[in-house]
């Protein structure tokens, strides 16, 4: 059972407030929304919460059953997907997901390359460079990469960007088999994604 | 230690594919020594002033390519992806072994070429090989650690050499004396101190990189 803790925590940038005293408690088999306008604070949020960026004050736990995790070990238990996180443009799509695998130091993890690939509807073109791809299929295989290692916290900025219909479909039944026994964060404005959000931050206020 | 060889293979990779560190590097360092043997002329410049030619060359070139490291990740947007994946303790290592690779490679084309070019008389060659590999050792760790800091500056090319000077001054004047040394003693031990400044700055600048990378990778 996976807690992340956010209490009463505050980014600036120098003297530019982005957001202030947000608190809130998300569980294993809960998602959590971050909701608001544009230049919200939403991304800012997402990589504080993700260790990417430290919050200016405040205090950010995440424990596994109630033993706090220390930051160093972080990156084991989370996936992220955003439109800033670039994967390796020079590389195929094989090399970098073996690449975050053998990085995550994951076992056997070849048949679940092969599966993911296939759901996400990549299934062939694992060994063109990743720079040869759509952007579509750029976004499609983050999702790869962030579920490689079944993460316990999948964080999502913008979940739909770039996706066709069906891309979209395929995004949510990964919602769906996270939010089962895992924790999901997303951070959007399509009231289409809040269908799966337990609770919500919304920076608007 | 194993996923520091993991970044190593991947940046190889990506080398291997893009170019732009190797080009920039040997290009530079082929130019610098056709103007130098051409602006000098073989046969007229003594050991002094050719070793220290030797170091200046390799110096400026290794400006030249040293920085592409972390400047590509940051670049490309993957140093966030990176961070999500390791350590980093082992991106510092990882960086390390591909400047380290990528300065021997530079070495390996450059130092010969300068040799015959510059008809240089080395006579102590186990000493001149030392030498340069110790003084590559404190250019890879010190362009390293200088590369992750300015690779989220905004003036990223100047910045990256004049950071680099200071820091690397030790390694320039112990290499170049040790040079002379390797050209003219033909003992090993008469270039013992020069040899201990260069293992003493490898070891303490790669230590305090390693102490300080945490800071300066995430913050």
């Amino acid at each position: 059972m996976i807690q992340l803790k956010a209490e009463n925590i505050s980014k600036n940038f120098s003297d530019f407030k982005i957001f202030k005293d947000i608190s809130f408690e998300v569980s294993s088999g809960q998602c959590l929304a971050i909701t608001g306008r544009n230049g919200s604070g939403k991304t800012t949020l997402i990589r504080v919460l993700s260790r990417l960026i430290q919050p200016s004050s405040g205090k950010l736990s995440v424990s596994e059953n109630a033993a706090i995790i220390q930051k160093e070990n972080i990156y084991k238990y989370i996936g992220l997907i955003g439109p800033y996180l670039e994967l390796y443009q020079d590389l195929t799509a094989q090399e970098n997901l073996v690449f975050f695998a053998r990085m995550k130091e994951l076992k056997n993890y070849e048949d679940r390359v092969a599966r993911l690939m296939e759901m996400i509807g990549l299934k062939g073109r694992e060994h063109d460079l990743v720079k040869t791809y759509s952007s579509g299929m750029k976004q499609r295989l983050k999702y790869v990469a962030a579920l490689l290692a079944e993460p316990e916290i999948l964080f999502v900025d913008e979940p739909r960007s770039n996706l066709d219909e069906q891309g979209i479909e395929t995004v949510y039944q990964i919602f769906e088999e996270q939010k089962k026994d895992n924790m999901l964060i997303l951070a959007t404005n399509d009231s289409d994604d809040l269908q799966f959000a337990d609770m919500r931050v919304d920076l608007n206020v | 230690m194993f996923k520091a060889w993991l970044i190593f293979k991947k940046d190889l990779q990506q080398e291997f594919r893009t170019r732009y560190a190797v080009n920039a590097i040997l290009l530079f360092s082929v130019v610098t020594l056709t103007a130098v043997s051409f602006s000098i002329g073989a046969f007229s410049a003594d050991n002094d002033i050719l070793s220290a030619l030797l170091w200046i060359i390799l110096f400026f070139s290794s400006m030249s390519g040293l920085s592409h490291i972390f400047v590509r990740e940051e670049e490309t947007h993957t140093s966030d992806t990176l961070k999500l994946v390791s350590p980093a303790t082992s991106v510092f290592i990882g960086k390390l072994f591909f400047n380290l690779f990528l300065l021997f490679a530079l070495e390996i084309i450059t130092v010969p070429l300068f040799i015959a070019v510059m008809n240089l008389n080395i006579v102590n060659l186990s000493l001149f090989i030392l030498v340069i590999f110790l003084g590559s050792l404190g250019l890879a760790a010190g362009g390293t650690i200088v590369a992750a800091i300015i690779s989220k500056a905004g003036a990223k090319g100047a910045l990256f050499t004049i950071l680099s000077f200071p820091i690397l001054l030790p390694v320039l004047i112990s290499g170049i004396s040790a040079t002379k040394k390797a050209v003219t003693e033909p003992l090993i031990s008469s270039a013992s101190s020069e040899l201990q400044a260069l293992i003493a700055y490898a070891v303490v600048i790669t230590t305090a990189s390693i102490l300080l990378f945490d800071f300066v990778w995430n913050e």
